[in-house]
């Protein structure tokens, strides 16, 4: 079955995109696109540059990690400013928690 | 089939960092590209509902594109900036090469969307779709039980099956989109509906109301609601939504004969949307053709689509506000709602340069109003059903 609804998304969370959302960069818009059934919508360079780490593997604290070394941030702060990203987004359902494979 | 392929919908609280691509001025001023292409890939279909949105005078099998005609389409509106297109009918699994159509829509870097009755998929079919690269299933429900869905549908166990399918569909890891045509003789089950969806674990639902013209004209005292029918069901749509938040997303599209407002159509003639018929015929709108004295460039002409899309005469002639009458033309809203649906226009006023007489500010809105009024009191329920040979009324079912 697909992921889980309503997540929550905290420093362990492994997020991904669910198979019904597919980030793609519109050649022809010079955008990057999230495709979701019956919508089209176009998320900012921060969303982007974080959904573009999204890939189930990485749990929040890397993400974090990895955008706090490249911006010189502080990692705390950059934590906190992912997780209501990634929370909105998994409301929205362009979201999901990545699973174990069970196959 | 619903209005909401033409329209696409922004989410209610879309955030700062999502911000609608469909809004943003670029596209729209230039009449760019659309985004999602429908695809009635044939109009042969099992089921024989009596809102079908296709055309009342259908088009036969050996009229259909070929496998290699439809590829060749799909390569061209991945090239010319289409990121999605929906495989629709008709009924598309009537069509023995849908998976190889899916899996070179998704080689070509498409999203791919089956809009389906689901009555003839077996699971292992299915599942070739799904391996073929095909993102997201929408079946239609006619109804919550098989009583009224299968009497609607005109297909006999039709119920079950797409029960059957759905639940393959989230087997397969596949988004579900439960897409429900509501009309007079089934909107009492839309709380059960919304259940069902939930049931199910779809990921969407469509609560579309019967827009009518077409099959659905020819219908229109059999399926037309009342006013109190219509309030009880905003009022189950807006409960619902903020109970099933995160849950499942709907969406909900009103017949307009009860609105004051009519309404954009197609985000108007020529600006978002276009679709292509089982023959090829690029179209405004997939009822478009029922506008008669319009011609309509095919894939199989000289033109490419983007041409077809930018200079033909049918896209041309209802876009932007020039071809707009009085009261139209001199409108403050002229640029919103575009004057409603051209479709509408001339299914009930002749001219398809009329304003929709769902505005309340055309002169015949009144008229119209009160007779779907009366009908919707009135206890006509037979049924037309949508067949080739132009229809065949229903026997009983009267009160």
């Amino acid at each position: 079955m697909a992921g889980p609804r309503n997540i929550s998304v905290s420093e362990t969370s492994r997020p991904v995109l669910p198979r019904h959302a597919k980030l793609k960069y519109d050649e022809t818009r010079k955008v990057w696109v999230i495709l979701a059934p019956e919508r089209v919508l176009a998320p900012d360079e921060i969303a982007v540059e974080v959904l573009q780490l999204c890939d189930g593997e990485r749990n929040v604290g890397d993400m974090s990690d990895q955008l706090a070394a490249k911006y010189a941030a502080p990692r705390e702060a950059i934590l906190a400013d992912v997780i209501v990203m990634l929370q909105d987004l998994a409301d929205k359902g362009f979201l999901t928690e990545a699973r174990e494979k069970t196959s | 089939m619903s209005d909401v392929l033409g329209n696409p919908t922004i989410p209610p609280d879309a955030s700062d960092s999502l911000a609608v691509l469909e809004k943003s001025r670029s596209t729209a001023e230039t009449f760019g590209i659309p985004l999602a292409v429908l695809l009635e890939i044939t109009h042969r279909c099992p089921l024989q509902c009596p809102y079908c949105s296709n055309p009342v005078e259908l088009d036969r099998s050996g009229k259909e594109l070929t496998t290699e005609e439809w590829k060749k389409v799909l390569s061209e509106l991945a090239e010319i900036g289409v990121l999605q297109v929906h495989f629709s009918g008709g009924e598309p699994t009537a069509r023995k090469d849908l998976v190889e159509l899916v899996k070179h829509a998704s080689d070509v870097g498409l999203y791919t969307n089956l809009i389906t009755s689901a009555v003839l998929l077996t699971r292992e079919r299915l599942s070739e779709l799904a391996d073929a690269g095909l993102c997201h299933v929408q079946i239609s429900f006619q109804g919550v039980e098989e009583g009224l869905a299968d009497r609607v549908g005109g297909y006999r166990g039709g119920h079950r099956k797409k029960l059957e399918v759905a639940k393959w569909t989230r087997e397969l890891d596949l988004p579900l989109t439960v897409n429900a045509v509501m009309h007079r003789q089934n909107l009492h089950q839309l709380p059960d509906i919304v259940q069902m969806s939930v049931d199910l674990d779809a990921d969407r639902l469509e609560v579309a109301n019967v827009q009518y013209y077409g099959w659905a004209l020819k219908n229109r005292a059999a399926l037309m609601p009342t006013v109190a029918q219509l309030d009880e069901c905003t009022r189950i749509v807006e409960e619902a939504r903020e109970r099933l938040k995160g849950r499942l997303t709907i969406d909900y599209v009103v017949p307009d004969y009860y609105a004051l407002r009519p309404k954009k159509c197609m985000g108007g003639w020529g600006r978002q949307f276009f679709n292509i018929s089982p023959a090829g015929k690029v179209l405004p709108c997939h009822a478009a053709e029922s506008i008669t004295g319009l011609d309509f460039e095919s894939v199989r002409s000289n033109h490419s689509i983007a041409w077809i899309w930018q200079n033909s005469d049918a896209f041309n002639r209802y876009r932007g506000t020039g071809w707009m009458k009085e009261p139209c033309k001199s409108c403050e809203f002229r640029e919103i709602d575009f004057g409603g649906c051209r479709c509408q226009a001339f299914a009930l006023t002749g001219d398809a340069a009329n304003t929709d007489p769902a505005c309340a500010l055309s002169p015949l809105h009144e008229t119209i109003f009160k007779q779907a009024e009366r009908e919707a009191e009135g206890e006509t329920n037979r049924f037309v059903y949508r067949n080739f040979a132009g229809g065949t009324l229903e026997s009983g079912n009267d009160a």
